[in-house]
């Protein structure tokens, strides 16, 4: 195939995916958006297939197994899992990369510089993505002996060896000789490897819409790595639209917890300055029964749950949306209220609540329903708790001052569905628990919410 | 890139990778050329991620990550152009974990896509 035609067809599935993350940009067109992007990888893969006298045998074996279990992953994984299974496609992306200049580096013989360079970028950032996001996916599958590692010096540890491997980089582009360069290469993805295991495995679970964005840009960029190894437009457009797509969810995650990036990778969320007691904070407190917030809905004109990780622990996004239909058959108004930083990636709550059949429109942002707060008659809070401790406001020395969090506390009534007052992430008591207007309903989530519902339908 | 002109071996392996034909050019060296692709296409990235509303950002990171198995074009490469056994097998090894990632990712976030659809 004369090669400005594979060339025109790389362009054609560069702007293929342009046009797909596009209609991303609205829920109506997003499947169209989807399948545009999935047109322009397969463009490519069959120009490419086409392109050049290639050997299929073990080509075709590949791409049938890849997409068989690909297909059999898709399939099969609940939505709340979802935070995993994109953890672990990244590895898988970000592994492919490495393998590929690594195949590349063993075949050619004379390299220039720029090439090596990209050739141990792509190797160190493939690896790196390929260990960090297994590790991701262990700690989101809640393995327990990974809480426990805990790495002695680790700050030290991970300087090391990102000089270690922008070391061997440097050897490797100045040395003579094929045998060193590939010896270098596979050096630096090793320790790439060791390196993506010490940065991912004592961050904490909170933090992990961080990492797991992060990751997602690593792998994109591994492929833009490899695109300059080979040449090739197309994985260079592609991978730093990736690239780009990751490092901006990363910034969005960032200020949602109101901590630098460099703060979220390598500090420890501070004890903090403060001395609150969660013996003196919860004093106060209020507990309340299923019947009693029954009572209070009946009444209500408007109603904003907020949703947290607990929610997707107790698997109650059923149980809350059948709550939301009784609540707008009595012409109440029911929104969500949804916190960046809720769940264990972007827009988790948002896919587990569509899931349950809740309309997208009733998913209101924070920056969006935080003005009208005060016009909330109740407030349900459930399985969230840092997102809505009224100290990021109002205590400078706790370790989420500044954080954004849903003004709940401006509503009038405050239902908090919890199992106990344990602290959340942030280890810290919130005093919206015992706050004048609260009420504590102490149950598993899903029951107690199942329960509101068997009151409503009583009365 | 003058040492792809200059050396005919490796411009052989690039064309049959379907890289960028450096006979092609004149002037600034590929090297540049593709450096330039790849910070335009980083703002593209940016103009357009920025309009995704947060309720879709789930679908947008596993749509995103179908779209970086586009690794799956370089290990077709490997795996058919490779000479002797090693980049062949690292090819093919390639070529399986990054199809999973193509296919899984575009399905998964299909049928994720599917339940924002309006409902009536």
């Amino acid at each position: 195939m004369d090669p400005r035609l594979v060339q025109l067809a790389y362009l054609l599935s560069a702007v293929l995916f342009i046009l797909g993350l596009k209609g991303l940009t609205r829920p109506r067109s997003a499947v169209r958006g989807n399948l545009l992007g999935a047109c322009g990888l397969l463009v490519a893969v069959v120009v490419t297939l086409f392109g050049a006298g290639l050997d299929y045998r073990l080509i075709v074996g590949g791409l049938v197994v890849g997409s068989v279990i690909g297909a059999i992953f898709a399939i099969r994984v609940q939505m709340t899992e979802m935070p995993q299974l994109v953890a672990l496609f990244n590895g898988f992306g970000g592994a492919a990369s490495t393998l590929v200049a690594g195949a590349n580096l063993a075949q050619t013989e004379t390299f220039g510089r720029d090439m090596l360079v990209a050739t141990a970028l792509s190797g160190m950032i493939g690896a790196v993505t390929f260990s960090g996001s297994l590790i991701a996916w262990g700690k989101l599958k809640e393995f327990r002996r990974l809480d426990k590692i805990r790495i002695p010096a680790q700050q030290i540890v991970n300087g090391l060896l990102v000089l270690a491997c922008l070391g061997l980089t440097v050897a490797m582009v100045n040395g003579d000789g094929s045998t060193w360069t590939v010896v270098a290469y596979w050096l630096i993805s090793s320790l790439a490897l060791v390196l993506g295991v010490t940065l991912v495995v004592s961050i904490g679970g909170a933090d992990m819409p961080v990492v797991i964005a992060l990751l997602n840009s690593y792998s994109g960029l591994a492929a833009a790595a490899t695109g300059f190894v080979l040449s090739n437009t197309v994985l260079i457009i592609s991978g730093s639209l990736v690239g780009a797509s990751g490092l901006l969810l990363t910034r969005i995650m960032c200020v949602a917890m109101n901590r630098s990036l460099f703060n979220v990778l390598f500090g420890k969320m501070g004890s903090g300055g403060s001395t609150l007691n969660a013996d003196d904070v919860y004093a106060n407190v209020k507990s309340t029964s299923a019947e009693e917030v029954a009572m209070l809905l009946e009444v209500a004109n408007r109603v904003v749950i907020v949703p947290g990780y607990g929610m997707a622990v107790a698997q109650a996004q059923h149980a809350v949306s059948d709550l939301r239909k009784q609540l707008v058959a009595r012409q109440i108004e029911v929104d969500f209220a949804i916190h960046p930083v809720a769940g264990r990636m972007p827009g988790h709550m948002n896919v587990l609540l569509a899931e349950a059949d809740v309309p997208y429109e009733a998913l209101r942002e924070m920056d969006d329903i935080n003005p009208t707060m005060e016009q909330v008659d109740v407030t349900i809070v459930l399985g969230a708790n840092d997102v809505v401790n009224p100290l990021a406001r109002t205590d400078p020395d706790s370790p989420i001052a500044g954080m954004p969090i849903i003004d709940v506390d401006r509503s009038r009534t405050i239902i908090v569905v919890k199992r106990s007052l344990s602290p959340g992430f942030a280890g810290i008591p919130n005093p919206l628990f015992a706050a004048e207007n609260s009420l504590m309903l102490f149950a598993d989530g899903r029951q107690a919410i199942q329960d509101i519902i068997g009151a409503l339908d009583a009365n | 890139m003058h040492f792809l002109l200059a050396d005919a071996t490796v411009a052989k392996v690039v064309e049959a990778s379907g890289g960028l034909d450096t006979t092609m050019l004149s002037g600034p060296d590929t090297a540049m050329l593709l450096l330039t692709i790849f910070v335009l296409a980083v703002f593209i990235g940016v103009e357009v991620i920025t309009k995704i509303p947060p309720t879709l950002h789930t679908p947008l990171m596993s749509g995103s990550n179908a779209i970086s198995g586009i690794a799956v074009v370089g290990a077709v490469l490997a795996a058919g152009t490779g000479d002797g056994m090693i980049p062949k097998v690292l090819g093919c090894i390639a070529v399986t974990l990054a199809t999973i990632n193509v296919v899984g990712g575009f399905m998964v976030t299909h049928r994720m896509l599917g339940m924002f659809r309006r409902k009536d």
